[in-house]
């Protein structure tokens, strides 16, 4: 099958300005496969754009495009399943979760087969608008039973999801980060755990509660609001399901004040389930809820849409700083 | 087991028609049993294709039924979940669940329902949601492929399935994978849930060979032509096969067969000693 040889890079945003890995998900899945010869890698013509072309480069004969067909795409996914493989399959996560959504849930969940499924581009995260940007993945991808759902926020943090998933029984839901992604973590001191919730930051005034790439900006921003005086602590929820309902309930319950950061649209997501977690203990108190609004969003570059939908730095700071 | 494997593809038994029949008329007296008393049951899509049943069980498929899990069985694929009633039909008539089990056919409690989960022994795929069969059977014959595992895959798929897109997301894909160990067996009844099927599916047969399917076509109630479709298309030449099925509804039973709105058959309880009957007269 004819295809592009992998370039560093290929696929990719805006250069980060720290530390960053290129394609830190196509490289470690090549590495696990090394070792675990019953993984195959799967794509919807979009190798190129999910990082997915290292493993192909390397494991040429595990490599399978199914073409434009994403229904198909997790229909061959389920089947090599049930045949011992352990497939892990890209492609955007628009076209994974309203194109392919009774596929990912009857084809595989129900079964709980081991369909590894990497979703690209979720949340404002390209210029590309409303047909392209998945915004709303996290609160489809909830309602769908027996499915566990991972939302990594950096490249060590992925490195490690791509190996764990493939001994997470059943089927799981990654929203993947692509091209040169940024290096937060410590390798040699995090550890994802399916379920568990982690601190990135300690702090006594402020307590943030975000997952996936939101954690590497409130890790960010919260250096600039110690700087004006507030001192934020961060959780970073990698699982949204299953939820660490209690790590997030006590983490909650030891500051005045929450804020919650997620690239998703307000409803369905992390905002949603902190509040469940908070309710259900009989706990209330002030939430800031950074999110996306629910409406497809324009085209255009990523600062702008950032700016223009309360993703940009000075709002992270209001939400920190103001707590609103 | 290669070489056993392609000398049973190459040169099978000689098919006995009459033994095959018998197979079909239990696996029919056991969808009748099912549905008895029910009042309701998807009864004429099974009847309908309870020789193809006969044909794949007790000739076509290598399984054991000792061991509904054995890693190296043929896979059969049942896309249309509602086809369940033919399905544990044949799966008692085979020996994988019992007989007697099948009282319980769509029961409150009966690991039986009226659309098909894989927790049944025997049974590959969670059904009911059509279109999603194909794919499937791609991705089996796919790993089987890669893996140099020398089984087939057979998927059955209905006339209805042809309107779903996914269809042919899967066959464009088996063709161009070269799966030449699947066959899908597509079921031309005629009739989906309001009624006739409405859309333009013809010419079926076509359109599985421009999709580059080795294809025939045939009486899906003939079990002799069936036998004959399924020697036809032994060969492996790199294409994907189809087997293009015309089946009556209600094959069997005079009564059912006549009756225009077949989808889903609703019988008086007192009726159901006079299909048997039928049945039997049939035979």
């Amino acid at each position: 099958m004819s295809r592009p040889a992998f370039t560093p890079g290929m696929g990719e945003i805006a250069a980060q300005a720290g530390p960053y890995e290129a394609a830190p998900f196509g490289h470690a899945l090549a590495d696990l496969a090394d070792e675990r010869p019953e993984i195959v890698g799967l794509t919807a013509d979009m190798a190129k754009y999910t990082d997915l072309l290292p493993f192909a480069d390397r494991h040429p004969d595990r490599y399978i495009n199914v073409g434009m067909a994403e229904q198909n795409l997790v229909a061959v996914a389920a089947g090599m399943a049930r045949m011992d493989k352990i497939p892990y399959i890209t492609t955007y996560g628009v076209f994974l979760t309203r194109r392919a959504l009774d596929f990912i849930a009857i084809a595989c969940a129900h079964s709980n087969l081991p369909v590894k499924i990497f979703s690209n581009m979720p949340g404002l995260v390209n210029g590309l608008g409303g047909t392209h940007q998945s915004t709303e993945d996290l609160a489809i991808m909830r309602s769908v039973p027996d499915l566990t759902i991972i939302d990594p926020c950096d490249a060590v943090e992925l490195r490690q999801v791509v190996r764990a998933v493939a001994d997470i029984p059943g089927t799981v839901y990654v929203r993947n980060i692509r091209g040169n992604v940024p290096v937060l973590l410590d390798p040699d001191t995090h550890r994802f755990e399916l379920g568990t919730a982690r601190h990135l930051r300690e702090g006594a005034d402020v307590g943030i509660v975000s997952t996936g790439t939101m954690s590497g900006r409130a890790l960010d921003v919260a250096e600039e609001a110690a700087a004006k005086g507030v001192d934020a602590a961060i959780l970073h929820v990698a699982t949204i399901k299953p939820f660490d309902a209690k790590a997030v309930a006590d983490f909650c319950a030891s500051f005045p004040r929450i804020v919650v950061m997620e690239n998703h649209i307000r409803s369905g997501g992390l905002g949603t389930l902190v509040i469940e977690a908070l309710y259900g203990r009989g706990a209330v108190k002030p939430l800031a809820h950074v999110a996306l609004e629910d409406r497809f969003h324009e085209c255009g570059p990523q600062d702008y849409l950032e700016t223009k939908y309360g993703f940009d730095r000075q709002r992270l700071l209001e939400a920190i700083v103001e707590g609103r | 087991m290669a070489t056993e494997m392609a000398a049973r593809r190459n040169a099978p038994e000689p098919a006995d028609v009459t033994e095959l029949s018998r197979r079909a008329l239990n696996i029919r007296r056991h969808i009748v049993t099912e549905a008895r008393g029910k009042g309701q049951g998807y009864v004429a899509q099974g009847l309908g294709v309870a020789d193809l049943l006969a044909v794949l069980y007790f000739r076509e498929l290598r399984l054991d039924p000792d061991n509904a899990d054995w890693t190296a069985r043929d896979r059969f694929v049942l896309s249309t979940g509602h086809y369940s009633i033919a399905m544990y039909a044949v799966l008692a008539e085979y020996g994988y669940i019992p007989v007697d089990e099948l009282n319980t056919y769509g029961m409150a409690g009966s690991r039986l329902p009226m659309s098909t989960f894989d927790d049944v022994p025997g049974i590959e795929m969670v059904g009911g949601s059509l279109g999603h069969g194909l794919g499937q059977g791609v991705g089996m014959a796919l790993a089987a492929k890669l893996d140099g595992r020398d089984l087939r895959v057979i998927v059955e798929i209905s006339d209805g399935e042809l309107q779903e897109g996914s269809t042919w997301e899967a066959a464009m894909s088996a063709a161009t994978f070269n799966l030449d160990q699947l066959v899908v067996a597509i079921d031309c009844n005629g009739i989906q849930a309001d009624g006739p099927v409405t859309t333009r599916i013809e010419p079926v047969a076509d359109k599985w060979r421009a999709f580059g399917f080795d294809t025939v076509e045939v009486d899906g109630n003939d079990i002799s032509k069936l036998c004959a479709a399924f020697d036809a298309l032994r060969e492996f030449n790199g294409l994907p096969k189809a087997i293009v099925m015309r089946t009556v509804p209600g094959k069997g039973i005079p009564t059912l067969e006549a009756r225009e709105r077949a989808h889903f058959v609703r019988t008086e309880a007192g009726e159901w000693d006079k299909l048997s009957a039928e049945l039997e007269r049939s035979w």
